[in-house]
C-alpha cells in the first residue's frame, strides 16, 4: 500500500514528461498502419526528424509534411527527440514495413553505419537532409540534400566586400559565432573569413559565441560595445544573435544598420522584419523549407535514376529592397 | 604591529573575505587588461558600462540563487528553476502577445500574476513531491527540470515569441535612479527574504531543518511545513527571474530561456559559503557568488578569450575559487610556511548543526 502511494505521482509525473515532451511523437501512431508498398502504387517515404528544438526545425517538419501531402506521397514521419538510439530504432521500423524511401536528419554525425547497412540489404535508398552522415563507404545513401553553411558564410562576406569595397580607413568587424563546435558556427566562420580575405582592410577584431541565442547574442555585442569603441559591421551566425545584439547596439547609442552595418544568416521572420525595417543590412538565406525537393528526390530514387550524391538546399540571399518585398508570402 | 596582525587576521577570517578578495583580482584583472573596464559614463540620462552590464545580467542569477540558498540550507537541491524561468517568461511573454495593446500595464501585471501564479503552483508541486511524499529532492526537481523544459516548449509551440511591450521590456531594461531596474529588484528580493529570515526565527528554524530534521520535528518545529514553503519561495524567486532574462531580451525562448541557470545558482550558493549539506546559509554570500560568476562571463567576453578555451578558462578559475574558500585547503598553505600556527578548521569543515 504504502509502496503505491509513493509511487503513484511518480507516474503521474513520468506521464507528464511523456506529455510534454512526446506531443511530437504521436506521429509514430500512423507507423502501424499498412505494409509498405501499398497497393494504390503511392510512394511510401518514412522520415525521422531531429525534434522540434527550433523554430527552423518546426518550419522544417511542416515544409516535408505538406510537400508530401501535395507530392501523393504517403508519409510515415517520426520525432526521434534530439536521441540517436529513437532514430535508429524508427528506421528499423521502416525497414521491417519495407517502405520505399527512408530519409532523415541524422541527431549525430556518427554511429549510422549499422543502421544503414540493414537499409541498402533491404533494398530501400536513404536520403539525408540537413545534416550529414560521417560513413567512410558512401554507397550506404543515395545523397545528401541541406544547406551549404560554408556558402552562406561566403555569400555573407562575398556582400560585405562589395558593400565596403571604396573603404579608404580599416573596417572592423566583431563576429558572433554559433555554439561552439557546431558544423553550422565552424562552417560559416570559415566561409566568411574566406570571402572577405578579398580585401585586406576588412578585419575582424572580435570574435566570440553567443549560443545561437537572443540573450547570448546581446550580452556578447555588449561587451564588444564596451571594448571596442569603433566596431563598423557585425557579423552573426543567426538572426536570433543579431536581433539581441540590435538591442545592445541600441542600448549604446548607436543606429543598428547604419553607425553599425549588421550581416545575419537564416533569414527567420524576425530577422526578416528587422531586414525589412533597415535594421539589418543583408541576410543570407538557410531555407528549413526542403520539403518539395525532398519529394523530387524521393520520387526519382524510388523510380531508380540517378541523384547527384550531394544537392543543396534552393537558398537565396536578401537585401533591406528584397526583404520588404519577400516578407508578406514568407512561411516562416 | 600586531595589532595590526590580528586584526587582518580578523578579517581574513570573515567568511565574506575571500569571496571579495576573488570579486576584485577579476575586476583588476580586467582593468589591467582594458584600462577603461571600470569606465562608467552617463548616456541618455542613466548609467552606462561594463560594470553596470555585470550587475544588471547577475539580477536574474541572483534572484534565482537566493531561492536556491533557502532551499540548499534545508538540506535540499531545486534543479527545476531554469525550467520555471521559461516556463514563467513564456506564459507572460504569451499572454501580452496576445493583447491588442501590449503597452498596457494592465496586461503586464495581469500576464505577471498569471505566470507569477503558475510557478507557485510548479513550487507547490516540488514542495510536495519533497516534503509530502518524500522523494529525494534531487530527483523530485529533476522531474520538473526536464518535464518543464517540455511544458515551456508546448506553451510556445516551439517557437520564440517576441513581443513589443515597453512596459515588460521595463523589467529587464528599465532604469531607476540613473541604475538599471532589474538590479533594484533583485535587491528587494534579497532584502525582504533577508528581513523575513533574519529578523523573525525563520531563518534559524529553515537552518535547524536542513541541520537535522528530525531533531527539529522533535523540538516542536514544523519540519514539512518549511520544506514545502523553501521550494515555493524557489519558484517564484525563479519566475521573477525568467521575467528578467525574457524582458531583457523582448522574447520567449523556451529551448534556451534560463538553460544551466540551476548550475550557476547552486554554485553561487556554494561560493557563499552555505554548504551543499544544509544548514547555515549566507545570504549576502550568494549575491556576491551570483556577481563573481557574471563577472567571469563578462571577463571571457572583454578580455576576448577565445570561445574554445572560454570553457576551460572558467572552470579554472571556478576550482581556484572554490579552493580559496576552503578553509582546509588555506590552512594547508599557511601550515607550509613555518612559524605560523595551522588556523582551526574544525568549525568549518563539518555540516553546521544547529542544536535541536
Amino acid at each position: 500500500m504504502k509502496s503505491t502511494r509513493k509511487f503513484g505521482p511518480v507516474v503521474a509525473a513520468l506521464a507528464a514528461v511523456l506529455l510534454t515532451g512526446g506531443l511530437a511523437a504521436c506521429g509514430n501512431s500512423d507507423t502501424g498502419g499498412g505494409s509498405g508498398t501499398a497497393d494504390d502504387g503511392k510512394i511510401v517515404l518514412g522520415f525521422s526528424q531531429v525534434g522540434a528544438e527550433s523554430g527552423w526545425r518546426t518550419a522544417n517538419t511542416t515544409s516535408v509534411k505538406d510537400a508530401a501531402a501535395e507530392a501523393g506521397i504517403e508519409l510515415k514521419f517520426d520525432d526521434a527527440q534530439q536521441k540517436q538510439e529513437n532514430q535508429i530504432k524508427a528506421i528499423r521500423n521502416y525497414i521491417q514495413q519495407k517502405v520505399d524511401v527512408i530519409a532523415f536528419s541524422p541527431v549525430v554525425e556518427s554511429g549510422w553505419d549499422t543502421v544503414l547497412k540493414e537499409a541498402k540489404d533491404a533494398g530501400i535508398p536513404v536520403i539525408l537532409t540537413d545534416r550529414a552522415v560521417d560513413s567512410a563507404d558512401k554507397s550506404l545513401y543515395k545523397t545528401f540534400l541541406g544547406s551549404d553553411f560554408v556558402k552562406e558564410g561566403k555569400l555573407s562576406g562575398e556582400w560585405l566586400v562589395e558593400n565596403k569595397k571604396s573603404a579608404t580607413a580599416e573596417v572592423n568587424i566583431v563576429e558572433l559565432q554559433g555554439t561552439t563546435g557546431s558544423a553550422p558556427a565552424n562552417d560559416r566562420k570559415k566561409g566568411f573569413a574566406e570571402a572577405i580575405a578579398a580585401n585586406p582592410k576588412l578585419k575582424i577584431i572580435a570574435s566570440q559565441s553567443g549560443d545561437f541565442t537572443r540573450a547570448g547574442g546581446k550580452q556578447v555585442m555588449e561587451q564588444f560595445l564596451n571594448s571596442n569603441p569603433k566596431i563598423d559591421v557585425l557579423f552573426a551566425h543567426n538572426d536570433d544573435m543579431g536581433l539581441g545584439a540590435l538591442e545592445a547596439i541600441t542600448a549604446a547609442g548607436k543606429v543598428p544598420g547604419k553607425d553599425i552595418t549588421i550581416i545575419t544568416i537564416d533569414a527567420v521572420k524576425d530577422g526578416m522584419k528587422a531586414l525589412a525595417d533597415g535594421k539589418f543590412n543583408f541576410i543570407a538565406e538557410c531555407s528549413p523549407l526542403l520539403g518539395p525537393q525532398l519529394m523530387d528526390l524521393a520520387k526519382k530514387v524510388h523510380a531508380g535514376e540517378e541523384v547527384p550524391a550531394r544537392i543543396e538546399t534552393e537558398e537565396t540571399t536578401f537585401t533591406q529592397e528584397q526583404a520588404k518585398e519577400a516578407l508578406p508570402t514568407r512561411k516562416y | 604591529m600586531s595589532e595590526w596582525k590580528s586584526r587582518f587576521r580578523a578579517l581574513a577570517g570573515h567568511r565574506l573575505f575571500w569571496p571579495v578578495v576573488v570579486l576584485a583580482v577579476m575586476l583588476l584583472a580586467n582593468t589591467v587588461y582594458r584600462p577603461g573596464f571600470l569606465a562608467v559614463q552617463m548616456r541618455d540620462g542613466h548609467l552606462y558600462g561594463s560594470l553596470v552590464d555585470i550587475l544588471r545580467l547577475s539580477a536574474p542569477l541572483i534572484l534565482v540563487a537566493l531561492g536556491m540558498t533557502l532551499v540548499i540550507s534545508t538540506g535540499g537541491i531545486d534543479l527545476s528553476v531554469g525550467s520555471v524561468c521559461a516556463i514563467s517568461g513564456a506564459v507572460a511573454c504569451l499572454y501580452i502577445s496576445k493583447q491588442p495593446d501590449q503597452d498596457s500595464l494592465g496586461a503586464m501585471f495581469t500576464a505577471l500574476a498569471m505566470a507569477l501564479g503558475l510557478a507557485l503552483v510548479l513550487g507547490a508541486w516540488n514542495g510536495v513531491l519533497v516534503a509530502v511524499i518524500g522523494i529525494q529532492p534531487i530527483i523530485a526537481t529533476l522531474i520538473l527540470m526536464v518535464a518543464g523544459r517540455g511544458l515551456a516548449q508546448l506553451i510556445t509551440e516551439g517557437q520564440i515569441i517576441t513581443i513589443n511591450a515597453d512596459p515588460y521590456r521595463a523589467i529587464g531594461l528599465g532604469h531607476f535612479l540613473t541604475l538599471p531596474l532589474a538590479i533594484f529588484i533583485a535587491l528587494g528580493a534579497a532584502l525582504l527574504i533577508a528581513a523575513i529570515t533574519r529578523r523573525s526565527a525563520l531563518g534559524m528554524i529553515i537552518e535547524s531543518v536542513g541541520g537535522n530534521a528530525e531533531a527539529s520535528r522533535l523540538a516542536g518545529i514544523r519540519s514539512g511545513r518549511i520544506t514545502f514553503l523553501v521550494y515555493v519561495v524557489s519558484a517564484a524567486c525563479a519566475a521573477v527571474a525568467g521575467f528578467m532574462i525574457t524582458a531583457n531580451v523582448s522574447s520567449a525562448d523556451g529551448n534556451t530561456a534560463g538553460l544551466w541557470i540551476e548550475l550557476d545558482a547552486i554554485l553561487a550558493v556554494v561560493i557563499g559559503g552555505t554548504s551543499l549539506a544544509g544548514g547555515r546559509f549566507f545570504l549576502s554570500g550568494t549575491i556576491l557568488g551570483a556577481l563573481i560568476i557574471q563577472t567571469l562571463t563578462t571577463s571571457v567576453y572583454a578580455m576576448s578569450i577565445s570561445p574554445q578555451t572560454a570553457l576551460l578558462f572558467k572552470a579554472v578559475v571556478v576550482i581556484a575559487v572554490c579552493l580559496i574558500n576552503a578553509p582546509a585547503f588555506r590552512a594547508k598553505l599557511v601550515r607550509r610556511k613555518p612559524g605560523l600556527p595551522p588556523a582551526d578548521v574544525s568549525g568549518d569543515q563539518r555540516k553546521e548543526r544547529v542544536p535541536a
